[in-house]
C-alpha cells in the first residue's frame, strides 16, 4: 500500500520494528514424529512459498511491547469512564476467574450433551433468570451483540407476521435511538420511519399514531431513552402500536436503569434485548465482546433462533428449532465465556442486588446533573434515571467552544470524556452515565473538572480548543486519516 | 465563469447547464456545512437518474451527505480528480469541484430550479 | 456482593443536594407501569459464587486436549501464557470502542498491528478489527458483494460449513437474494456446476479453505470461473492453515473472512470467538465494522484513530454498511498477540506440526480394518473416514475410554452415514495418536 506521511514522531514503535529474525517468544514442544516435507503431505503450488511476514520477539519484548501500549489507555479500571449508553460499570475481577475455570473454557461445542451437563445447565438457568429480570417468557442466549439482537429479534417479528398471513413492510424508530435501531431494520430489509421526539425529549403519543399503520410491523422504543429519561407514556404507546397490529421492541441498553425496578414485559412490550456487557458487567473488551440475549413473549417463542437448551429426565440437552424458528444466527450456541459472567453477575447480586444497582446507577446520575446544575444546561432537565444529558451551546455561542473541546480537554483531567454529539437532537450534547459503581467522591472531582473547564472556556478559551494537553498525543488529524487510510503497515 | 448562469436546488446543488448537458456540483454554502470532505462516492456513468434522486454520497469524517440529482438524466462523466483530492471541493466547490456530468432527459425541469440570488436568499433563511 | 459504594452517610448527602426525600421519589415511573418483584435466587458471596460456579464447571466432563479429536469449526490449539495475561489486562478490558484516541492508543495501535498482522496471513491488502464470528463474517462478507456488483444471487459452496450456510440462509431469508448451495463432488465444490451456474447475475462465490469435511479446495479453477463472470471470490478460512497454505491474496480472492479462534481463543463452547475480515483496497469503503487507521496528531506525532466511520451505523444509520456496533477486540488482540507469539518461523512449524500430525493420524486410522479415507484428497489437519459401524456408537465407545471422537458427518448430512471427520492439530503427539488409533480398533471391533 502506499504512504503518503512518515509515521513523525512515536509512542511505541510497532511489532514489526521490534521484531528481530531468529527471536521467539514461543517455542512449541518438538514433535516426536520423523520430520517429512509438506510437499509429501499436499501438493506443492499449496505450499505457501513464503512465510507469512510475522515479527518475531522475544517472550520479554512481546510483553513489554503489549504493556506499553496497555499504559497508554484509559479503562474502567484507571479512570473514571462516563461514557453515556455504554453503561461503563465496574467488571468483578471473579468473573475472569470463573469464565477461566477449564470445565468451562475448554469446552468444545460440539461435546456432547453428556459432557456439557455443567454449561447447559448454567445456560438453562440464566436463560430463565433473564426471563424474570425482563419479563418475559423465553430468551435466546445467541445473539453476539446488542445490534445483533435487534436484527435477531426483527427478523422473528418479520416472520410473525408473515405467519399470521399479513405480512408486514414498516419499522418505526425514534429520531433519539441508537443508529444500530435503523442499520438492523434495514438489514432485515424493513422501510424505516423516524418519528421525531417531543420537547421533552419522548416519545409523542401524537407523532406517532401518525405513522403507526397496518403496515407498521415494529415500533422499536429505548426506554429510559437516550436522554436517561423514563418514557411516561410507554403503557399508551405499546397498546397503540398493538391496537394497529404492530409489536414493539425495547431496545435495552438503557437496562440498568430499571433493574428490579420495572419489567419490559410489563410495559406492554413484545420483544427486548438485554446489552450484557452493560447491564450485567460483561467487560467491554476495548469494543467487545459482549452479548445481546433478546426476550420474547409468549407469541413470538415459535420463531426464536435455534438452537435453544432444555431439561428433562436425562438431564439438559441442545434442542432442535422448530419450524417457524428464524434458523441459526451465528455458528453454535453463542457468546458462552461472556454469559457465564452474566450468570455469575445475577447470582452474586440477588433480586435486592440488582435494585441496588439500578437505585445507585439513578442516584449517581442525579446526584451529578445536581452538582453541574448552573454550569451547563441540561438538554431536558427533570429527574433523569441512569443519565442524562448536558449541553455545551452556550459555550459554542459565546466562546465557540464545543462539546468535543470538552471531551479532549476532561481527558487531561484523568476522565474519559462523556459520550458527545449523540443523541442527535440535542445540540452539542454531552451524554453523562456514572454507573452505580463510582463513589460519590469521584462524582464530586469529575463535576470539578468540569466546573474548572467552563471557567476555562471564558479565560483560557484556546487552550480547551486545542486539548488534550497531557495525554500521550495531541488531538489526532482525522481528516487526513479518513483521505489517506493507512491501514496496515 | 457565469456564476449567475447556475441553477441551485433547495438541498444546495447547483447545475450548469450547457446545451443538453448539465454539470452538477454542492454550493459554498453547502461545502461550508459538510467541513473538511475526505470521501466522494461518485455515480456510475452510464447511470439513469430522475430529478431528486440520491446520486453521490459527499463525506466529512464524522457525517455522509447524500447528493440529489437536480435534474434528470443520465450520467456522462463523473470528476476523477475527487478521488484522489477530495478537498478539491472545499478549495473549489463551483469550479474544480464539480461532481459529475449529466446528459439532460428534459432541460425544461432546470426552470424549477432557483437562481443565485432566490438560492442565497433562501439559503440565509435556513441557515442553522 | 453488590458492587455499589453508596453508604448510608452517602445516600443521605446527595439526597439533600438533589432535594429529595428518598431515591424511589427519583424515579418518574408513571403509577400505571406495574413495579417488578423479582424472583432470583439469593444473593451469594464471593467465596459461595466462586464455590458454586466450580460446581457448575465440573460437572462438564473435561477431556485431556490431546485425548480429543475433534474440530469441525472449533479446534484445539496451545495458546501461550501471555495471551490470556494480556488479553486479561484491564487497560484494554475495560475500556471502550476507542472513540476517544487520545485517551485509547494502545487499544488503537494494537488493532492497526491485528489489521496488519491478518493481512500478512492472509496475502490481503486490508482487515477491519473484528465481527462475531466466522458465520457472521461470511454474512457480511455476503452483503459487501451484493452491494460492489448490484446482483441478486449468491453462490455457497456445500463444503462451507453448515452452521455458516444456515447464517447466510437467516441472514438473507427475508430478502429477494437467492441463495444456491453448490454440491460437492468427491468432497470439494463441483466444478461442473460452477461453471453452469456462475453467470452475470451472481454476486459471489463463497467457499471454505480448508473445506468443512477438511479438504483443500481447486481455488484457481473457482477464481477463474468467478472472475469470469465478474461476481466476487469470497473464502473462508482457517487462520492456522495460512502458516503452510498458499494465502489466499494470492489465488485471487476479493474477500477473506474465516473463524479466528484457532488463533489461541478458548473452545468455550462456542464463544466469543472471532470474525475475520480482510479484503482487496478497492473494496475499503464498503468494509464492516470497526478500522483502525495511523495518522499524526497537532504535533506531528504518529497516532492512530477508528477511521472510515461514515461506513458505520452510529453515522449512516439506516444506510451503514453493516448494523454491527460491538466486536470482538479482545479477541483480536488476543488472536495478534498469538500470531507475535509465534512469529514468521514459528507459525509455519505450528502448520506444519498440524500438517503432520493430522496425516499421521490419519494413516494410523486407515490402517484399522474397515477404516478408510473418505474422498482421498489434500487435507491440512483434519480429514473424513469411513468407519465400519455408526460413528455415535464409536464416539460412545470412545468416551467410555476418555476420548472425545470426531464428528459423525450425518449430523451435517444424511447420505454420509459412516462417515466421520477426525481433527488433530499440534497438541496431539505421537503417542496420543497411536492410543486413539488403538481405542479407535477395539470400538470398531464389536459391531
Amino acid at each position: 500500500m502506499e504512504k503518503k506521511h512518515s509515521p513523525g514522531r512515536i509512542l511505541e514503535p510497532l511489532l514489526k520494528d521490534l521484531g528481530q529474525d531468529g527471536r521467539r517468544a514461543f517455542q512449541l514442544p518438538k514433535t516426536d514424529l520423523p520430520a517429512v516435507a509438506p510437499e509429501t503431505q499436499i501438493p506443492s503450488d499449496w505450499v505457501r512459498s513464503k512465510p507469512a511476514a510475522l515479527p518475531e520477539l522475544s517472550e520479554r519484548d512481546l510483553v513489554k511491547h503489549f504493556m506499553r501500549l496497555a499504559h497508554l489507555n484509559f479503562s474502567v479500571e484507571t479512570n473514571f469512564y462516563p461514557l453515556g449508553s455504554c453503561t461503563m460499570k465496574y467488571n468483578p475481577r471473579v468473573h475472569e476467574e470463573i469464565a477461566g475455570l477449564s470445565g468451562f473454557a475448554q469446552l468444545h461445542p460440539y461435546a456432547p450433551d453428556s459432557l456439557s451437563q455443567g454449561t447447559l445447565q448454567l445456560l438453562f438457568e440464566l436463560e430463565r433468570m433473564l426471563a424474570e429480570v425482563l419479563g418475559m417468557d423465553a430468551v435466546t442466549l445467541q445473539p453476539a451483540a446488542g445490534a445483533h439482537g435487534e436484527f435477531t429479534a426483527l427478523l422473528m417479528a418479520r416472520a410473525y407476521h408473515e405467519a399470521q398471513g399479513r405480512p408486514r413492510k414498516k419499522v418505526v424508530v425514534t429520531d433519539s435511538s441508537h443508529g444500530t435501531n435503523p442499520a438492523s431494520a434495514a438489514l432485515c430489509g424493513f422501510d424505516v420511519v423516524e418519528v421525531k421526539s417531543n420537547a421533552r425529549g419522548r416519545v409523542s403519543l401524537e407523532s406517532l399514531a401518525s405513522v403507526v399503520d397496518h403496515d407498521t410491523a415494529v415500533f422499536m422504543m429505548t426506554n429510559p431513552n437516550t436522554l436517561g429519561l423514563f418514557e411516561e407514556e410507554v403503557m399508551k404507546v405499546t397498546q397503540l402500536v398493538h391496537d394497529k397490529g404492530g409489536l414493539v421492541y425495547m431496545d435495552g441498553a438503557n437496562m440498568n436503569a430499571l433493574l428490579g425496578q420495572v419489567r419490559p414485559g410489563d410495559m406492554g412490550f413484545d420483544m427486548v434485548h438485554v446489552n450484557i456487557h452493560k447491564t450485567f458487567s460483561i467487560p467491554h473488551g476495548s469494543g467487545g465482546p459482549g452479548g445481546g440475549p433478546v426476550g420474547v413473549k409468549a407469541h413470538l417463542k415459535p420463531f426464536l433462533p435455534a438452537p435453544m437448551v432444555a431439561s428433562g429426565s436425562a438431564g439438559y440437552r441442545l434442542e432442535s428449532p422448530g419450524p417457524q424458528s428464524i434458523g441459526r444466527v451465528r455458528s453454535f450456541f453463542g457468546n458462552v465465556g461472556a454469559l457465564v459472567r452474566a450468570y455469575a453477575y445475577i447470582r452474586s447480586l440477588g433480586t435486592d442486588g440488582l435494585k441496588q444497582v439500578s437505585e445507585g446507577a439513578i442516584l449517581n446520575a442525579n446526584y451529578l446533573k445536581e452538582l453541574l446544575r448552573g454550569i451547563y444546561p441540561i438538554a431536558v432537565d427533570e429527574s433523569c434515571m441512569h443519565e442524562f444529558i448536558a449541553s455545551a451551546k452556550e459555550m459554542k455561542a459565546s466562546q465557540g467552544i464545543k462539546a468535543m473541546d470538552i471531551a479532549k480537554r476532561l481527558l487531561d483531567y484523568g476522565f474519559y470524556a462523556p459520550t458527545i454529539c449523540f443523541p442527535l437532537i440535542v445540540e452539542e450534547a454531552l451524554m453523562i452515565e456514572p454507573s452505580e459503581t463510582e463513589s460519590r467522591q469521584t462524582l464530586e472531582s469529575f463535576a470539578d473538572a468540569l466546573a474548572k473547564i467552563k471557567h476555562e472556556s471564558e479565560e483560557t478559551p484556546e487552550r480547551l480548543r486545542t486539548a488534550p494537553h497531557r495525554m500521550p498525543v495531541s488531538r489526532l488529524d482525522e481528516v487526513q486519516a479518513a483521505r489517506e487510510p493507512n491501514l496496515r503497515w | 465563469m457565469d456564476l449567475n448562469g447556475l441553477k441551485y436546488t433547495k438541498t444546495h446543488e447547483w447545475l450548469r447547464v450547457e446545451g443538453q448537458l448539465g454539470i452538477v456540483g454542492i454550493t459554498q454554502h453547502a461545502q461550508e456545512e459538510i467541513s473538511d470532505v475526505v470521501f466522494v462516492e461518485l455515480p456510475k456513468v452510464g447511470k439513469m437518474v430522475s430529478q431528486g434522486e440520491e446520486t453521490a454520497v459527499v463525506e466529512s469524517v464524522k457525517a455522509a451527505f447524500s447528493i440529489y440529482a437536480p435534474i434528470s438524466g443520465t450520467i456522462t462523466t463523473v470528476n476523477e480528480s475527487l478521488s484522489k483530492d477530495p478537498g478539491l471541493i472545499n478549495r473549489s466547490p463551483l469550479e474544480q469541484g464539480w461532481i459529475y456530468k449529466i446528459e439532460l432527459r428534459d432541460p425544461a425541469e432546470a426552470k424549477a430550479l432557483m437562481d443565485a440570488p432566490a438560492y442565497e436568499a433562501w439559503a440565509k433563511g435556513n441557515k442553522h | 456482593m453488590d458492587y455499589v459504594p453508596i453508604t448510608d452517610h452517602d445516600r443521605e448527602v446527595m439526597l439533600e443536594k438533589i432535594g429529595v426525600s428518598s431515591v424511589q421519589n427519583l424515579l418518574n415511573i408513571p403509577r400505571d407501569v406495574p413495579r417488578a418483584r423479582l424472583q432470583l435466587p439469593p444473593p451469594l458471596s464471593e467465596p459461595e459464587l466462586l464455590d458454586l460456579c466450580r460446581q457448575i464447571a465440573l460437572s462438564n466432563r473435561s477431556i485431556d486436549p490431546k485425548r480429543s479429536f475433534l474440530g469441525a469449526g472449533a479446534y484445539s490449539h496451545y495458546a501461550p501464557s501471555i495471551v490470556r495475561y494480556i488479553a486479561s489486562r484491564g487497560e484494554f478490558l475495560t475500556a471502550y470502542t476507542p472513540y476517544q484516541p487520545e485517551a485509547s492508543q494502545g487499544t488503537l495501535q494494537a488493532m492497526y498491528e491485528f489489521q496488519s498482522l491478518l493481512c500478512e496471513l492472509t496475502g490481503m491488502d486490508v482487515a477491519n478489527c473484528s465481527l462475531y464470528d466466522g458465520a457472521t463474517a461470511v454474512a457480511e462478507a455476503c452483503l459487501v458483494a451484493l452491494r460492489e456488483t448490484d446482483r441478486k444471487k449468491l453462490i455457497l459452496s456445500s463444503g462451507l460449513h453448515p452452521e455458516y450456510r444456515q447464517t447466510v440462509r437467516t441472514y438473507f431469508q427475508h430478502s429477494d437474494i437467492e441463495v444456491i448451495e453448490a454440491p460437492l463432488q468427491s468432497g470439494t465444490t463441483d466444478l461442473d456446476f460452477l461453471n453452469s451456474s456462475v453467470n452475470s447475475e451472481v454476486a459471489a462465490v463463497v467457499v471454505q479453505v480448508p473445506n468443512a469435511l477438511g479438504l483443500l479446495e481447486p481455488v484457481d479453477a473457482i477464481e477463474k470461473t468467478t472472475h469470469a463472470k465478474g461476481a466476487l471470490f469470497i473464502t473462508s478460512v482457517n487462520p492456522v492453515s495460512l502458516g503452510i497454505l498458499k494465502p489466499p491474496g494470492e489465488y485471487g480472492a476479493d474477500i477473506v473472512v474465516g473463524e479466528g479462534q484457532p488463533l489461541g481463543i478458548d473452545a468455550a463452547y462456542g464463544g466469543p470467538y472471532l470474525g475475520l475480515f480482510a479484503c482487496r483496497q478497492t473494496l475499503v469503503r464498503k468494509m464492516p465494522g470497526r478500522v483502525v487507521g495511523m495518522t499524526r496528531d497537532a504535533h506531528g506525532r504518529r497516532g492512530f484513530v477508528l477511521t472510515l466511520q461514515t461506513r458505520e451505523q452510529h453515522i449512516r444509520r439506516a444506510k451503514a454498511t453493516s448494523n454491527i456496533c460491538t466486536n470482538e477486540a479482545m479477541m483480536a488482540l488476543a488472536a495478534a498477540v498469538y500470531m507475535a507469539s509465534h512469529g514468521q518461523q514459528g507459525f509455519r512449524e505450528l502448520a506444519e506440526q498440524n500438517l503432520r500430525k493430522a496425516h499421521y493420524a490419519c494413516e494410523q486410522l486407515s490402517k484399522i480394518p474397515g477404516v478408510s479415507p473418505m474422498f482421498g484428497k489434500p487435507f491440512f489437519n483434519e480429514f473424513a473416514l469411513e468407519v465400519p459401524i455408526d460413528p455415535e456408537t464409536l464416539n460412545r465407545r470412545l468416551e467410555a475410554k476418555g476420548f472425545l471422537g470426531g464428528l459423525p458427518l450425518a449430523r451435517w448430512d444424511a447420505q454420509w452415514k459412516r462417515g466421520w471427520l477426525v481433527c488433530a492439530t499440534e497438541v496431539q503427539t505421537k503417542e496420543s495418536i497411536d492410543a486413539f488409533a488403538q481405542a479407535v480398533a477395539e470400538s470398531c471391533k464389536d459391531r
